[in-house]
């Protein structure tokens, strides 16, 4: 008989997957400018470090907030003995408001149908508990990010089957790789019970199209299916066309009160806009109700400390700081994603065209030695070993054409980054060095043509499809 | 639409243990404006100490702050996601679980798995040990929360180990090969034993006796023990308290470090009831086997311990003279308080279950049921609520086997509201039928007078 269970014996948390290994070899070897300024340096860490400014002046004016105090009075009873799984009510409200804020005010929220729970991690896992039973199955477009192997999978054995996305198309999500991803659940005898998608996309940093929006939206109605909508990056939007909720595209098609609205459910958390995924702060929002029921008693397993409930709704109650902050960090992240963009050009790798998120999505096809997965796993060795960048290769994210990377640019500083592409020009040009001594020197020019000839087509395809602001 | 779990009511939530809760919440007492109103005596909450708190954060600022030395920590916290744990934390809490255990276990911060609080602890310990329809065997009476804890989302069984008043409660040795049958019979997979120690709602701390009775068993059908150790700060005894932990119990056998049976000791502990701060959610997992330590871990990612509040804590606990002294004035009050409820309610003709630790005492109101039956103690329940205007538990909530048992809390309230509830309940047991009350009276008047030459199970007058 065996002494664990099979959850805690087996490997599906994921863990041992490269997006975590290339961490691992950070950790013993990390970057650090004056301490060691040949280490790795970590750029696989969706972090949002750029606005902590913003943060800690708004906590220096406003010691109520963390000192447990409101209008100079003591609630720390209050708070300490406060552990109702609907939440912080004052929190709610400045939650539902601030997640209002970034969609334009197009979409309103009620706080009668959001549920706190500790990170989006536990929002997402939870979502499959109330959704689907062991061995059913969501679909995810791909390239997705790698935590959902674990945090859709492992404790509730709920299945993942791809909708295999391509760079052809600017890796958007079209019918036919929807209609395949069914036949595929199919054929391995698994019931799909909704699609999954993260609006920004995480690890591409583009914002989903109204077309791809209206497409989920006909295909969860047709196969009568649940969609749940990650918008954990929805305050990193920080250029055109501009971030669209799936809330939006169901109002605009007066959805609202219809059967298909009750089957979208939307993630979000505080980590990512707010860089404070260390504070537990995640949310499901849902118009079913019986959803909204079972995920606050689920919630339990993982509430919000009121401790941290209360100071983020004084923070976010504070409508003139919100409005600042939401501006000056797109500024910030805008400027900062230019900057990696431009110093990849510098190196001649380009990449996917992004408005949002934390990272870019980096083609480096033509470095690879054959278009094959284990050409990517060396490319990637090498750029963790010998050029000491933790970046994070594509098939982690389950991306089905090998050389792409996810490079993030938001948790680091700018002397880093700067540095960062120096390590990879000097690499690219010793590559291609190399390459042209073997006399490889016309298919090269030739890949680099067919690259850049692809990115001036996808330039222009991507304003065609988008269009609007 | 949704799966079986969300829409099936495993949860337990219909349970009488939150009726009694809305009860209270439609209508609850207020010294000033509802002095009528259902006092609420089923929470299980210290609210003695606040003071002590208040004052200690008042002095420490930079706990709050998030400031250590004068430099802002903000930035290294609002980061800080890792699943290990804030280290400062988990070295501070591993001391002070070896202090509330009188320094006789150590324990190592690496075996340490912090999560959202107990709720989360024990149902991420069921989702390590165990496979959807294997069970775990519970001691009865157990908490009400269980039902969901451990059974909702990891599927595992409760089967009871049936414990009666007559021996206080204990375990025996044939309630434990009974629960064992009884899972054989109902063709399941028994993979540990759950106990709470001290136990909720008995407020009794285990004897050396059952801790042993406990580790024969794990011993000869190779199972877990989870000692739910959530109580474990309010073992009031004095001058010393006799508190055991399982890990001291095994130590005590002698039992060689190599023996696998180290590896199957699980502790779970939290602050919300020692520290009372349910809202921040602190719980965790000690375990000295690595596997489960290493899967917890990962675990726990779907309820990490806001690194903000393992800041606070990890300030709060490292301040050693803060912390023996709360510990040290909360037991008293604790005591105090409860010697109120139990001389209160001998005042009223009721006896409660002789405890030691807890924020409750198990209380017997078999002499009040018109009958010897669950019905009898609902109704009997029903009036206390909706008559007396008392939320307590009742046994049946609990799974207790004999009815007329009730957990009654009396730390979540104010000396005030206590007196004013301890007259309600003279009042209402006074105006019980006196003939009816008479001879149950009598009866199990005969039966106490056996039972006081035999064992102490009743609280007495309180040991000075």
């Amino acid at each position: 008989m065996g002494l664990l269970s099979g959850k805690a014996t087996c490997n599906t948390h994921g863990q041992d997957s490269s997006y975590f290994l290339g961490w691992q070899e950070y950790e013993k070897n990390p970057y650090d400018e004056v301490q060691n300024p040949t280490g790795i340096i970590q750029m696989g860490l969706a972090e949002n470090q750029l606005s902590f400014d913003l943060l800690e002046s708004w906590l220096a004016r406003n010691p109520d907030a963390a000192g447990f105090k409101r209008d100079g009075q003591s609630i720390f009873r209050e708070l300490a003995l406060f552990q109702d799984y609907h939440g912080l009510p004052a929190f709610k409200k400045a939650l539902v408001e601030f997640m209002s804020e970034i969609r334009g005010n197009k979409v309103t929220f009620d706080t009668s149908k959001i549920v706190l729970t500790a990170g989006a991690t536990s929002a997402n896992e939870t979502l499959m508990f109330c959704l689907a039973e062991p061995g059913e199955a969501f679909l995810l477009p791909t390239p997705y990010y790698p935590g959902f192997d674990r945090d859709l999978k492992w404790r509730t054995g709920v299945e993942i089957v791809p909708i295999q996305c391509t760079s052809l198309n600017g890796f958007q999500i079209t019918e036919t790789a929807i209609e395949e991803a069914y036949q595929l659940a199919q054929k391995r005898h698994l019931k799909v019970k909704g699609v999954l998608v993260t609006n920004p996309s995480n690890p591409l940093g583009t914002t989903m199209s109204r077309n791809e929006l209206n497409l989920l939206v006909n295909i969860i109605t047709e196969k009568n299916i649940h969609l749940i909508s990650d918008e954990i990056y929805s305050g990193t939007v920080f250029s055109s066309p501009g971030f669209v909720s799936i809330m939006e595209i169901l109002k605009d098609r007066n959805c609202e009160n219809t059967q298909v609205w009750n089957r979208v459910h939307i993630v979000y958390s505080l980590s990512k806009d707010l860089g404070l995924p260390g504070f537990r702060v995640g949310a499901i929002y849902s118009n079913d109700d019986m959803v909204v029921a079972a995920a606050t008693k689920m919630s339990s397993f993982g509430l919000v400390s009121s401790q941290t409930q209360y100071l983020l709704s004084a923070l976010l109650s504070d409508k003139k700081f919100t409005q600042n902050y939401i501006s000056e960090n797109k500024k910030r992240l805008k400027q900062r994603h230019r900057k990696l963009v431009s110093g990849l050009e510098k190196a001649g790798i380009s990449c996917l065209k992004s408005n949002a998120g934390l990272f870019c999505w980096v083609d480096m096809r033509h470095l690879l030695r054959s278009n094959t997965f284990e050409a990517e796993m060396e490319l990637w060795k090498k750029i963790v070993y010998d050029v000491k960048l933790n970046i994070s290769p594509g098939s982690s994210c389950h991306c089905t054409e090998p050389g792409w990377f996810r490079v993030c640019f938001a948790n680091m500083s700018e002397d880093t980054l700067k540095l960062s592409m120096q390590r990879l020009k000097a690499f690219v040009d010793s590559i291609t060095t190399t390459l042209h001594n073997q006399s490889n020197h016309q298919s090269i020019k030739n890949s680099r043509r067919r690259s850049l000839t692809k990115w001036v087509f996808r330039l222009s395809f991507d304003d065609r499809v988008t269009g609007e602001r | 639409m949704l799966s079986r779990i969300a829409s099936c009511d495993s949860h337990g939530q219909d349970s009488s243990y939150f009726l009694g809760w809305e009860a209270y919440e439609n209508n609850p007492y207020d010294q000033l404006h509802n002095p009528s109103g259902i006092i609420q005596m089923g929470l299980a909450e210290n609210q003695l100490s606040f003071d002590l708190l208040e004052s200690w954060l008042a002095s420490n600022q930079e706990a709050v702050e998030l400031k250590r030395n004068g430099e802002s920590l903000f930035r290294e916290l609002a980061l800080f996601q890792d699943y290990h744990g804030f280290p400062d934390a988990k070295k501070e809490l591993v001391k002070l679980m070896a202090r509330i255990r009188g320094n006789k276990v150590k324990f190592d911060p690496n075996k340490l798995v912090l999560t959202a609080g107990s709720t989360a602890a024990n149902e991420t310990l069921m989702f390590c040990l165990a496979d959807p329809g294997d069970a775990f065997l519970l001691p009865t009476p157990y908490y009400p929360g269980f039902d969901r804890d451990l059974k909702w989302r990891p599927g595992v069984e409760i089967v009871p180990i049936h414990c009666s008043s007559s021996n206080g409660f204990r375990i025996t040795i044939s309630a434990l090969e009974n629960a064992y049958q009884q899972a054989q019979t109902l063709n399941l997979k028994v993979k540990g034993v759950l106990i709470t120690n001290p136990s909720n709602p008995l407020g009794t701390a285990m004897t050396h006796q059952e801790l042993n009775h406990l580790i024969n068993f794990s011993k000869s059908k190779r199972i877990h023990i989870v000692s739910d150790e959530i109580y474990s700060g309010t073992v009031f005894d004095s001058p010393s308290s006799s508190f055991i932990s399982i890990m001291e119990a095994v130590m005590d056998r002698n039992i060689d470090e190599s023996d696998d049976l180290w590896s199957r000791i699980h502790i779970v502990y939290s602050l919300s009831k020692d520290f009372s701060m349910p809202g921040f959610r602190v719980g965790m997992i000690y375990s000295n086997n690595e596997r489960v330590v290493s899967a917890a871990t990962k675990m726990s990612s779907f309820g990490l311990v806001s690194s903000q509040t393992q800041y606070l804590l990890s300030r709060m606990l490292s301040d050693k003279k803060f912390t023996c002294n709360y510990m040290k004035e909360n037991r008293k009050r604790l005591r105090k308080r409860k010697e109120m409820l139990v001389s209160g309610l001998k005042v009223a003709g009721i006896r409660c279950l002789k405890s030691n630790a807890g924020l409750f005492c198990w209380v017997d109101m078999r002499h009040l049921l018109v009958s010897n039956t669950f019905e009898a103690e609902k109704e009997l329940w029903k009036k206390i609520i909706f008559e007396v205007g008392l939320n307590i538990s009742p046994g049946s909530s609990c799974h207790c086997n004999e009815p007329g048992w009730f957990r009654i809390c009396f730390a979540n309230i104010t000396e005030e509201t206590l007196q004013v509830a301890l007259q309600r309940i003279k009042v209402f047991a006074q105006s019980c039928n006196p003939q009816m009350l008479l001879l149950q009276r009598r009866s199990i008047i005969g039966k106490w007078i056996s039972k006081l030459s035999s064992s102490s199970s009743y609280d007495q007058e309180p040991d000075r």
